[in-house]
C-alpha cells in the first residue's frame, strides 16, 4: 500500500515538474514573440505617419530635418544590384565547384571551413578590408563599386552555401542519366542540374540580397554619403543608403525632435524592404516546390 | 572544340572554388599590412621631439609616462627616474605667449635661440617641439624616441588615440568592453534561446512551430541598425529611468540589444541539434516510464550537447562582432568597465566610430586596422571551435 502511495506521489511530482518546465518554455517563447511584436509595432506605429508618397520620392531638405529619403532608397537598390552582379555568378560557380567538381575530400573540407569562416567574420572587418583594398589600394575611392564589392564579399558565403545545398538535393541518378546519354559534365550541369537547382538557388540569392540591404558597417568607409544633392551618375560616385541614413539621423544632428520621426520612417521603409524580400523568397520556394510536385 | 570549352569551364569553376580562401588570405594580408605599421611609428607625434635640459639624467620616457607628464598627473622628475625637481611643461604653441613677436622674429627665425634660453634657464623643463628645432639646441638634449611596442598596445589600459603629444593605444579597455557585453548578452539570451528551441523541437505542436519559425526568421532579418535605433529610442530611456543612471547608454543596453540579436542564431542551431536526436532514443526513454521532461533533460539534451554548445559559441561570435547596434547604445566610453550599467566601448564600435576621422596612414588609422586584426582572429578562433565541436559530434 505504502509503496503504491509513494509511486503515485512520484508520478504526480513528475507531472508537476514537467508542467512547470513546459510552462516556463511556453512563457519564455511567448516573451520572444512579444519582443518581436513590440519592436515591429513601435517602428510601424511611429513610422507610418511619416511615410507617404512624397517621403519616398523627394530629397531630404533643411539639413535632413525635413523632406524625403528618395536618394537613400535609390542608393540601397544600387548597392543591392551591384553586390548581386558580383557575388551571384562567383558564388554559384564556387558552389558548383564544391559539389560537382571537387573530388578531394580534404580539399572540400578545407574550402568549406574557409567559407564558414568568411561568413563568421564581423561586417566591420569587411568594411576595413574594403576600405584598404577597393577604396585605397585599387583607387576606387568612396564609390558604389567599392561598396558593392565589399557587400558582395559579405554575401558570398551565403550564396555558396545555398548553391551547395540546392545541388545536394538533386539525386545522383539525374547526373548519371545525363552522362550516360553522352552529355559532357558541363552540359549536364548546364542543362540538367542547374535548371533543377535554380529555384532553391534563387531563394538563397534573394535572402542574400535581404542581408545586403540592411548592412551598415561595410559601407561606412567604402561608399555611404551623409547627404547628396543628386543621384549618383556612375558606379564611381558615392551614394546614400537607407541603413546609413538611419544611423546618421539617430545619432548625429542638431534637431533630434524633428529628426527622429524621419528616422522612424526610414526604419519602417528599411524593414518593409527586408520583409518583402523575405516573403518573396519564401513564396518562390513554395511556388517551385508545388510546381515540382505537380510535374 | 567541345573538350576545350569543357576544360576552360572546369578551370574557371575551379578558380572560383578557391575564392573564399583567397578572400580570407587577402583580408589577413591587407589588415596586417595596414595595421603593423603601428609598431614602427614613434610614441610621440610624427615630426616632433621631446627635449630636456642637458643636465637632466632621464634618457627616455614611455608613452604612458609622457601622457601623464603632459596631463600633469606626474609633476616630479623623480617619479620617472630623474633626480628630483618639478617638471615644467613647454609646448611649442606656448612660445607666442612667452615671447614677443619681435623676439621670435617675423618667421620664427629667432625661435631657436628663445627655446635654447628657456631650456637653459630651467633644469626641470620638458619641451614638445618640432624636430627641426629640437636637433639644433645647444643646451637641450632630445629624449630617445622609441617605437610603440606590442606590449604597450595589447597590454595598455588606456585608449586615447588623439592625445598629444603621446597618443595611447591600449587595447585592454576595448577588448574587456567587448567581452563584457558579449558575456552579459549570452547570459540574457541563453535561457530564452534554450527554452524556445526546446519548446519548438519537443513541446510545441507542428502548427505552433510553423508560426514560430517565420517569427525567428524575421528577428534574424531585421537589420542591426534598426535594432540599434530601437535600443536607442526605447531601451536606453527605460534603463535610464529604472536604474536612475546619468546616461542610459550603457553596457546593459548593449547586452540587451545583443541578446535579442543573438537569439535567432542560438535558437535555430540548437533546435536543429535537438531534432537530430533519434526517435528511438526518445521512445526508449518514454517506454521506461520517464516523463517527457525527464526525457528532454536526461536524453535529448545530453545527446545534443555539442550542437547546443556550437549554438552558444555561434551566438557569442555574432555578439562579439556586432557593430552598429552596439555603437548606438553603449555610450562609447573607452574605459575599463567596472559595472554593467557603465558606458563602455567595444572593438567593432571603436573602428566604426573612429576610422572616419583618423588620418589615413597615421598611427591612429593603423591602430584601428590592428583592432580589426584582433577582431578577425578572435572570430576565427570562435568559428574554428564551432567547426571542431560539430565535427566531434559526427
Amino acid at each position: 500500500m505504502e509503496s503504491k502511495m509513494s509511486h503515485m506521489d512520484n508520478s504526480r511530482r513528475k507531472l508537476i515538474v514537467e508542467n512547470a518546465a513546459f510552462f516556463i518554455f511556453r512563457l519564455l517563447s511567448g516573451v520572444i514573440v512579444t519582443v518581436l511584436f513590440i519592436i515591429l509595432a513601435f517602428i510601424i506605429i511611429k513610422g507610418i505617419n511619416v511615410v507617404n508618397w512624397d517621403f519616398l520620392t523627394t530629397y531630404p531638405t533643411d539639413g535632413m530635418k525635413a523632406g524625403g529619403i528618395y536618394p537613400a532608397i535609390v542608393g540601397t537598390f544600387c548597392l543591392m544590384a551591384g553586390s548581386a552582379v558580383f557575388a551571384f555568378p562567383l558564388g554559384i560557380m564556387s558552389g558548383i565547384y564544391m559539389h560537382e567538381y571537387a573530388s578531394n575530400g580534404r580539399l572540400i573540407k578545407f574550402i568549406r571551413m574557409m567559407t564558414n569562416n568568411l561568413s563568421g567574420i564581423p561586417s566591420i572587418v569587411f568594411g576595413l578590408f574594403g576600405m584598404s583594398l577597393f577604396v585605397n589600394y585599387l583607387g576606387f575611392g568612396d564609390s558604389i563599386i567599392a561598396g558593392s564589392l565589399t557587400l558582395g564579399l559579405l554575401a558570398l558565403p551565403l550564396v555558396i552555401r545555398t548553391t551547395e545545398e540546392a545541388l545536394k538535393a538533386i539525386p545522383d541518378s539525374y547526373r548519371e542519366g545525363s552522362l550516360a546519354l553522352g552529355a559532357t559534365k558541363l552540359q549536364t550541369i548546364r542543362k540538367v542540374i542547374l535548371p533543377m537547382a535554380m529555384p532553391n538557388i534563387i531563394t538563397g540569392l534573394i535572402l542574400a540580397l535581404g542581408r545586403v540591404s540592411g548592412e551598415t558597417a561595410p559601407i561606412l568607409f567604402t561608399c555611404a554619403a551623409y547627404y547628396l544633392p543628386q543621384l549618383p551618375d556612375s558606379i564611381f560616385d558615392q551614394c546614400m543608403a537607407l541603413p546609413y541614413h538611419l544611423y546618421v539621423l539617430a545619432t548625429s544632428g542638431t534637431d533630434m525632435e524633428r529628426q527622429i520621426p524621419i528616422a522612424y520612417g526610414t526604419a519602417l521603409v528599411l524593414i518593409v524592404i527586408v520583409f518583402i524580400i523575405n516573403i518573396m523568397a519564401n513564396a518562390m520556394r513554395n511556388y517551385f516546390q508545388n510546381k515540382l510536385k505537380t510535374n | 572544340m567541345r573538350k576545350i570549352v569543357e576544360r576552360i569551364a572546369a578551370g574557371i569553376i575551379t578558380c572560383s572554388g578557391f575564392l573564399t580562401s583567397i578572400v580570407i588570405l587577402l583580408i589577413v594580408v591587407f589588415l596586417f599590412s595596414e595595421g603593423l605599421g603601428l609598431f614602427s611609428s614613434k610614441t610621440i607625434e610624427e615630426g616632433y621631439s621631446l627635449v630636456v635640459n642637458k643636465a637632466n639624467p632621464v634618457e627616455e620616457l614611455d608613452a604612458r609616462q609622457i601622457k601623464e607628464i603632459f596631463d600633469e598627473d606626474i609633476t616630479e622628475w623623480k617619479d620617472v627616474g630623474g633626480t628630483g625637481g618639478k617638471i615644467r611643461l613647454l609646448r611649442f604653441d606656448d612660445m607666442e605667449s612667452l615671447f614677443s613677436r619681435e623676439r621670435l622674429g617675423e618667421n620664427y627665425e629667432h625661435a631657436e635661440a628663445c627655446l635654447d634660453s628657456l631650456i637653459k634657464a630651467d633644469a626641470g623643463i620638458i619641451a614638445f617641439i618640432p624636430d627641426s628645432y629640437a636637433s639644433k639646441l645647444e643646451n637641450g638634449r632630445m629624449l630617445d624616441g622609441h617605437e610603440i611596442s606590442v606590449g604597450e598596445v595589447l597590454g595598455g589600459n588606456e585608449w586615447f588615440p588623439t592625445a598629444t603629444p603621446a597618443p595611447q593605444f591600449g587595447f585592454v579597455p576595448l577588448i574587456l568592453g567587448t567581452i563584457w557585453v558579449t558575456v552579459f548578452a549570452i547570459i540574457f539570451a541563453l535561457p530564452f534561446g534554450l527554452s524556445v528551441s526546446i519548446y519548438m523541437s519537443e513541446v510545441a505542436s507542428v502548427r505552433t512551430c510553423k508560426m514560430l519559425r517565420p517569427i525567428i526568421e524575421l528577428l534574424n532579418g531585421i537589420p542591426s541598425v534598426v535594432y540599434g535605433f530601437f535600443g536607442l529610442t526605447v531601451i536606453v530611456p527605460i534603463l535610464q529611468d529604472v536604474f536612475g543612471l546619468p546616461v542610459g547608454e550603457s553596457g546593459l543596453a548593449g547586452a540587451l540589444v545583443l541578446a535579442i540579436m543573438a537569439l535567432p542564431t542560438i535558437i535555430t542551431v540548437s533546435q536543429d541539434a535537438m531534432q537530430n536526436c533519434p526517435r528511438a532514443m526518445r521512445e526508449a526513454s518514454l517506454a521506461l516510464g520517464a516523463s517527457r521532461w525527464q526525457t528532454i533533460y536526461k536524453v535529448v539534451m545530453p545527446y545534443s550537447v555539442s550542437g547546443i554548445t556550437s549554438a552558444v559559441v555561434l551566438g557569442i561570435g555574432r555578439a562579439f562582432g556586432e557593430t552598429m547596434a552596439v555603437l548606438m547604445v553603449t555610450g562609447n566610453a573607452a574605459v575599463i568597465p567596472l559595472s554593467i550599467t557603465d558606458p563602455l566601448r567595444t572593438i567593432p564600435a571603436t573602428i566604426a566610430a573612429e576610422l572616419g576621422e583618423a588620418p589615413a596612414g597615421g598611427p591612429h588609422y593603423q591602430s584601428l586596422f590592428l583592432l580589426g586584426v584582433v577582431l578577425f582572429f578572435i572570430t576565427l578562433i570562435i568559428n574554428t571551435s564551432v567547426e571542431y565541436i560539430s565535427s566531434r559530434n559526427k
